[in-house]
């Protein structure tokens, strides 16, 4: 038994890269003019925002708590960019470095009063969006130049969209994973006290965790203004649930500060894609939710499955 | 031996309840000082205070090197003064590694190369201190046996990078590890002691105290009563000074029922760990006291009793109603949104409905009895549960087994965190009910409520390793039955 932990663990750490090449083989399958260097620009298009999003979602879930307010405040972020942060950029810059610091003060708030963090992030994203509606009350603005540019740049080889993923995946890895102050941080998130009793400030961690997050929020926001030029303040709603499928997705756990930062990122592809892959099946979009919470069972219960074989 | 740090007139309370009183203890550097006492005594309070985990309610502890350094004591500066703590309950990160465990503690391991660092500092430690250990520094905590993870948090704790360590703090060290992993162990805490480190050692196995302690405290309600060197005591004159010494009201007046051996008890289990036929059983209208050191399966027979009555309850000649009164409050205990009455009344739903809905004047009416025959101080029964003080929130959990038709009423160590008025009231009423024919199985930590039982059995490691009825129902027997596993252990190992 003692040899087949590590094996068990390495097989779940794989299962994220794993879902990721079958929907992918699959998609070849079903339409082989994918395969091309245009096709999956097309395909993986929408996949770096929700990756900006979901490691924003793990930051929080590392310090054992959720965010449901992700989704509207990357519609917020959009807006502010869409506007602000186009026709004045310092007020722009000036605005988003706020909202950093709103969501450190967030994490404050939370760890100080002891609140649950689903209650004060929900409540936050009411927040959001009424201030997202304030600034931009229609769909519409206009991104900058800058933005769209970097966003539609034409990498040699493999779309941009894969590099920058890799490039993320790879800097919140070390920065989480293999950096002396990441392992205090996943520390909180495995055994509070423990931390605490060393002498290490956990208000520290969690702002710190929290202002990392609103840093993605707000990169996802821009990123995804490049891609569609304009904005609306409903325009991230759904990436609140998308970027909690994408953490577990990816191998994350909601308790207990296990989290997998490549792992992430795989799992908000795996779930880009697996729209894609839907629409090829010719689903029918009144389906297509209920079909990618199929996949989602689908590749939780493999994990399920491979956390018994490991513990007989 | 000169003193590493001494504690004048220190205390601690938790609302009503005095935690330690006013202890005064002087830690010398180069000896090895061994803590006993019963549970509750004081003894974790105390070490926590030193570590800097909690801070004292009164009192001063005065550094050699520094002079005091009151108040403000914190985590930091218990470790700055050379203080590590190994605490009973685990405190480990399970998801980290055996190494980034290591680097927890350890602010000054970071930069390039930490993890190196990290590895190989606890790796060296867990050779030196556990030859043989089987534990490879990238293994992840959460995946390691119980024993092993306590090994890692003792190596850590003897870990150093920068400052030196001048005083270790183990609390029951070797709860969880064999005998010659402990061997392993009180041999290495002896070399540190030999080159002028201080040490405390905390333990129930008390031949492990009087083998490896050069001086041993003992504690009783908060403070110390006995302070002494190691080869003064034996294991009798400890029990001696652990338990009440002048208890001579304890037992006189009270008359043990007689058993009736022909008639059927109403519960009888044997517990999953009993090796022999012994079972626990209490018959209608007894007080049976489950005792022993905490944590040794008194819980567990509970929730067996609780089981196998409900599955007896299946047909319905057999059915006995029970109720359970928590000693975890926060966890088991108060629906912690809703009002003192409905916490009452929740339990006796049964009773209070009328074709399938809820009478809300019969449901007033009950809440109105038990808070006069309860005394549950409170203005308004309709005020939050949480409003009240923790003695007055397990009153009302009380009322709420009390006024449900339970026969058998089921006390997982309900008393914790309880002032004594509330304690003597609650005695008071569960002799009543007793008298009016219900059963009580109570588990309790505390030795004075064993003397409100009619037959007592005591639990080691899951077992029943004792059953004494009325007169036998002493401190000193239940005590001995409760320690006797070190003696047994001794003649293993030998």
């Amino acid at each position: 038994m003692k040899s087949f932990v590590p094996s068990s663990r390495l097989l779940r750490s794989l299962l994220p890269a794993f879902s990721l090449t079958v929907i992918l083989i699959a998609i070849f399958y079903l339409q082989p003019r994918a395969m091309s260097y245009f096709g999956l620009n097309l395909l993986l298009n929408l996949a770096l925002p929700i990756a900006f999003a979901t490691l924003a979602q793990m930051c929080v879930i590392t310090v054992n708590d959720l965010d449901l307010g992700i989704g509207a405040f990357v519609g917020f972020v959009a807006c502010v960019g869409a506007t602000w942060l186009n026709e004045s950029p310092l007020l722009g810059v000036a605005v988003l470095l706020l909202c950093i610091l709103a969501y450190a003060a967030m994490g404050a708030l939370i760890h100080l009063r002891n609140l649950p963090s689903i209650v004060v992030t929900l409540g936050m994203s009411f927040f959001w969006l009424g201030l997202a509606l304030l600034v931009l009350p229609t769909p519409g603005g206009k991104a900058p130049e800058w933005v769209r540019e970097a966003m539609t740049f034409k990498a040699p080889g493999l779309p941009t969209t894969i590099y920058a993923s890799a490039l993320v995946a790879l800097v919140v890895h070390f920065a989480l994973m293999r950096s002396s102050y990441g392992a205090v941080v996943r520390g909180v998130g495995g055994n509070p006290r423990s931390v605490e009793r060393a002498g290490w400030s956990i208000l520290k961690a969690k702002m710190s965790m929290y202002a990392l997050a609103g840093f993605f929020g707000v990169l996802s926001g821009i990123s995804l203004i490049g891609l569609t030029t304009s904005a609306d303040a409903n325009i991230a709603l759904r990436y609140t649930l998308l970027s909690i499928a994408g953490v577990i997705l990816g191998g994350g756990e909601f308790v207990g500060g296990r989290i997998s930062p490549v792992g992430a990122v795989l799992g908000a592809m795996t779930l880009t894609l697996a729209a894609s892959f839907l629409s090829f099946l010719r689903i029918s979009p009144d389906w297509q939710i209920g079909a990618q919470g199929a996949i989602l069972i689908i590749v939780l219960a493999l994990r399920v499955l491979i956390n018994r074989t490991g513990k007989k | 031996m000169e003193p590493f740090v001494t504690l004048d007139g220190v205390g601690k309370n938790y609302g009503a309840v005095q935690a330690l009183q006013h202890v005064d203890l002087q830690i010398l550097a180069g000896q090895a000082l061994g803590i006993v006492g019963h549970n509750g005594a004081g003894k974790s309070t105390l070490i926590s205070i030193l570590a800097g985990a909690q801070s004292p309610s009164d009192g001063k502890l005065t550094f050699q090197e520094s002079g005091t350094s009151l108040p403000g004591y914190k985590v930091d500066q218990a470790q700055a003064h050379g203080i590590r703590c190994v605490f009973q309950e685990l405190s480990l990160c399970p998801n980290l590694t055996v190494a980034e465990n290591a680097r927890i503690l350890h602010p000054a391991i970071k930069g390039i190369g930490w993890k190196a660092r990290a590895r190989t500092l606890i790796s060296e430690k867990l050779d030196e201190v556990f030859p043989g250990h089987g534990i490879n520094p990238d293994d992840e905590v959460g995946d390691l046996s119980i024993a092993k993870r306590q090994m890692v948090e003792i190596a850590r704790a003897f870990t150093r990078v920068e400052s030196p360590i001048h005083l270790i703090i183990l609390d029951e060290p070797t709860s969880s590890l064999d005998a010659i992993i402990a061997q392993q162990l009180l041999k290495h805490l002896r070399g540190f002691v030999d080159q002028g480190g201080a040490c405390i050692l905390i333990s129930h196995l008390l031949e492990e105290i009087l083998q490896s302690s050069d001086r041993v405290v003992v504690m009783r309600d908060g403070g110390i009563v006995d302070d002494r060197a190691a080869r003064d005591f034996d294991r009798a004159k400890l029990v001696e000074a652990m338990g009440s010494v002048a208890k001579e009201h304890g037992n006189s007046g009270k008359t043990a029922k007689q058993r009736s051996t022909d008639s059927q008890p109403l519960v009888s289990i044997r517990p999953a760990q009993q090796g022999d036929t012994r079972r626990l059983q209490a018959y209608s209208g007894e007080i049976v006291g489950l005792a022993g050191l905490s944590g040794h399966g008194q819980t567990d027979a509970l929730v067996d009793i609780y089981l196998e009555k409900r599955r007896d309850g299946q047909s319905p000649q057999k059915a006995v109603p029970m109720a359970l009164v928590a000693g975890d409050r926060q966890v088991d205990g108060v629906f912690p949104l809703w009002s003192i009455g409905m916490n009452i009344v929740i339990g006796s739903m049964r009773q209070l409905t009328r074709s399938g809905l809820i009478d809300p004047e019969a449901e007033a009416r009950l809440c109105k009895d038990w808070r006069e025959k309860i005394a549950i101080r409170t203005p308004d029964m309709n005020n939050n549960i949480l409003s009240l003080s923790g003695g007055n929130q397990q009153k009302a959990l009380f009322a709420r087994a009390l006024a449900s038709d339970a026969e058998i009423i089921l006390m997982d160590d309900p008393m914790r965190g309880v002032d004594i008025g509330t304690k003597q009231e609650v005695y008071e009423m569960i002799r009543e009910e007793a008298g009016l024919g219900r059963t009580f199985l109570w588990y309790t930590t505390e030795m004075d409520e064993l003397e409100h039982c009619d037959h007592v059995y005591v639990f080691r490691n899951g077992a029943i390793v004792a059953d004494l009825s009325g007169d036998e129902v002493t401190e000193q027997r239940v005590l001995q039955a409760s320690f006797e596993e070190s003696t047994d252990a001794q003649e293993r190992s030998a």
